[in-house]
């Protein structure tokens, strides 16, 4: 690129009017600004004491959890969607004959990294059965690696702890 | 000589000490809150009592942050040089600390306070050396000598940001030493005198405080304050989101804390002076009384008056933080030489006028000398602030971008 290429438009600072130069206006709005904010209300959350309130826990993605149907069975029926479209291949399916007539396989294993896991969805949104979903819970921690690969039965307790609580549904 | 001599100063030294510490460390935490506040947040409140889950608001946080810093590995880097790695901290820290041996925290305890037994008369004066005729000049004098802590800091860490933030830094520190030294000289030749503790007497006797006859030289000397304190907006030394962290960045644990402790007693320092020199110290109208001679509920509503205008300067070095954004370093040193110096030159040259024409100036108007002093101060400041707009001084610094890329 040269200096002197017709393309370039050269743009110079506006030079300041009096009013600018003299600074007073500026040190007043410097100042007014920190002073509304001093006295203002705190946006600050006492996390653990008070708890952050999720505006729409229908759409917000937290943690997993595995639906029961109306009889207490899983509800999932092994179709590999959700792993499929997961970009992240944190979902890992073992899928097995089912044993109850009204459908062919089931999941004999489900297992979820949540430490892979972007919390993006995805999972929700290919599942035909409405088996999968995220829920409100959004704090998710653990003492190792392993302890954060939530299996088939930990899925399933997700869902009997939010069951009605407000945190889903 | 009896050891009894040593007992005043000596205790007056731990107490200002201890003092200190303690202080600099709660405004640590107040700073921490202010920023806070104004960021819309709460700031630490969950460190109280130790080992209890009492929490006071977070007032145990400064203890948590001594013992913090106290036992982090503290790392001396192999390529420094050792002697003077160890020096700039130290030699910033002994500055900042014995600045305070002539800063009056109050005026004096009258001597009926204490026990008949104790055997003293006269009115104990509340700084460590009171009466110490150059005052001002050692104050000036350690001053100068922090910058030495912020060079030799940057030059014995033998690294590229170390250095960068020290050159930055004593070339700031020396240019606002100028209009520091100028914003000062207004007020000595006003008083006549060097002593800190004359220059409040002198307040007091007129009742006027040296901002409302010198706002021009009081303008002078806060911003050169906040300069030589390093506060933004003028804190191109440390500027933690532009360099790396200036000339304390390979500084870790006891010696970091050297330098942060520095800092802030730098910031107290120049809010005292500003508070000593232009508003009035421990003096308030209708309070205090202004002479030496007084009872202890007296003594008591100065240091307390002194105490409540320190503390008001200090929240403006903090709020001011968050007000106004960094200068550039190019701004910074116009700003210094081309509108302070000035300013500060002026203002001293006013201040020399008035006094050997002042008298008679005053009764040419028909007003008493003080509302003169008045009348003629601000109207100095209005006129020179009104000349520099229209001059525009930093005019021929701003480039078109055209040439500036050549």
């Amino acid at each position: 690129m040269k200096r002197d290429d017709t393309a370039i438009t050269w743009v110079n600072r506006p030079r300041l009017g009096p009013l600018g130069r003299s600074y007073l206006l500026l040190f007043a709005q410097g100042m007014t600004t920190t002073l509304r904010h001093l006295f203002g209300r705190k946006k600050t959350i006492q996390s653990p004491e008070v708890r952050h309130e999720i505006p729409d826990p229908h759409i917000y993605r937290g943690v997993h959890r595995l639906n029961r149907d109306e009889q207490g069975r899983v509800k999932c029926v092994a179709c590999f969607l959700c792993a499929t479209a997961c970009p992240a291949h944190c979902i890992d399916i073992v899928a097995a004959k089912s044993p109850w007539p009204d459908r062919e396989k089931y999941p004999e294993s489900f297992t979820i990294d949540e430490l892979r896991c972007i919390f993006c969805g995805m999972c929700e949104e290919a599942c035909p059965v409405d088996a999968i979903e995220l829920t409100g819970l959004y704090d998710l921690s653990g003492k190792s690696r392993e302890e954060m690969v939530f299996d088939k039965a930990k899925l399933l307790s997700v869902y009997d702890n939010t069951e009605g609580l407000g945190i889903r549904d | 000589m009896s050891p009894s001599i040593f007992i005043e100063p000596l205790s007056k030294i731990v107490v200002v000490l201890i003092g200190l510490m303690t202080a600099a460390a709660y405004l640590v935490l107040l700073e921490r809150w202010v920023a806070a506040w104004v960021q819309d947040r709460i700031g630490p409140n969950r460190v109280g009592v130790p080992l209890t889950n009492i929490r006071l608001f977070g007032l145990g946080q400064p203890l948590a942050d001594g013992v913090k810093f106290l036992f982090k590995q503290e790392i001396t880097p192999s390529h420094v040089d050792r002697v003077l790695f160890f020096l700039g901290p130290l030699v910033m820290f002994v500055a900042a600390v014995s600045v305070f041996a002539v800063v009056p925290f109050g005026s004096v305890i009258p001597p009926e306070v204490f026990p008949k037994s104790w055997g003293i008369e006269r009115p104990i004066s509340l700084s460590i050396a009171p009466g110490f005729d150059v005052g001002v000049l050692y104050v000036f004098a350690l001053g100068g000598i922090a910058v030495y802590g912020v060079v030799l800091g940057g030059w014995a860490s033998n690294t590229k940001y170390s250095f960068l933030g020290g050159l930055r830094s004593g070339a700031q520190l020396i240019s606002y030493e100028l209009p520091l030294g100028l914003g000062v000289l207004g007020v000595v030749l006003a008083t006549g005198s060097l002593r800190l503790d004359a220059i409040i007497a002198q307040q007091a006797q007129t009742g006027l405080w040296n901002v409302m006859s010198q706002p021009l030289g009081f303008l002078v000397f806060c911003v050169a304050a906040f300069a030589e304190a390093a506060r933004l907006p003028f804190d191109l030394p440390e500027a933690e989101q532009e360099l790396v962290g200036g000339y304390h960045t390979e500084y870790s644990g006891v010696k970091l804390m050297m330098y942060m402790v520095a800092e802030f007693l730098h910031m107290v320092l120049a809010a005292f002076l500003i508070v000593i020199l232009f508003l009035g110290g421990w003096h308030c109208w209708g309070l205090t009384g202004s002479t030496d001679a007084v009872a202890w509920p007296i003594a008591l509503v100065r240091v307390v008056v002194l105490a409540v205008k320190v503390m008001g300067m200090i929240l403006f070095f903090m709020l001011a933080r968050w007000s106004w954004p960094r200068f550039r370093y190019d701004q910074l040193m116009q700003l210094g030489w081309k509108i302070m110096i000035p300013w500060g030159t002026i203002n001293l040259a006013a201040v020399a006028a008035w006094l050997e024409f002042g008298d008679r100036a005053a009764r040419a108007m028909s007003l008493s000398f003080g509302s003169a002093t008045i009348a003629v101060g601000w109207s100095v400041l209005l006129m020179v602030w009104v000349a520099t707009v229209a001059a525009d001084p930093t005019r021929g610094d701003r480039p078109s971008r055209r040439e500036a890329t050549k």
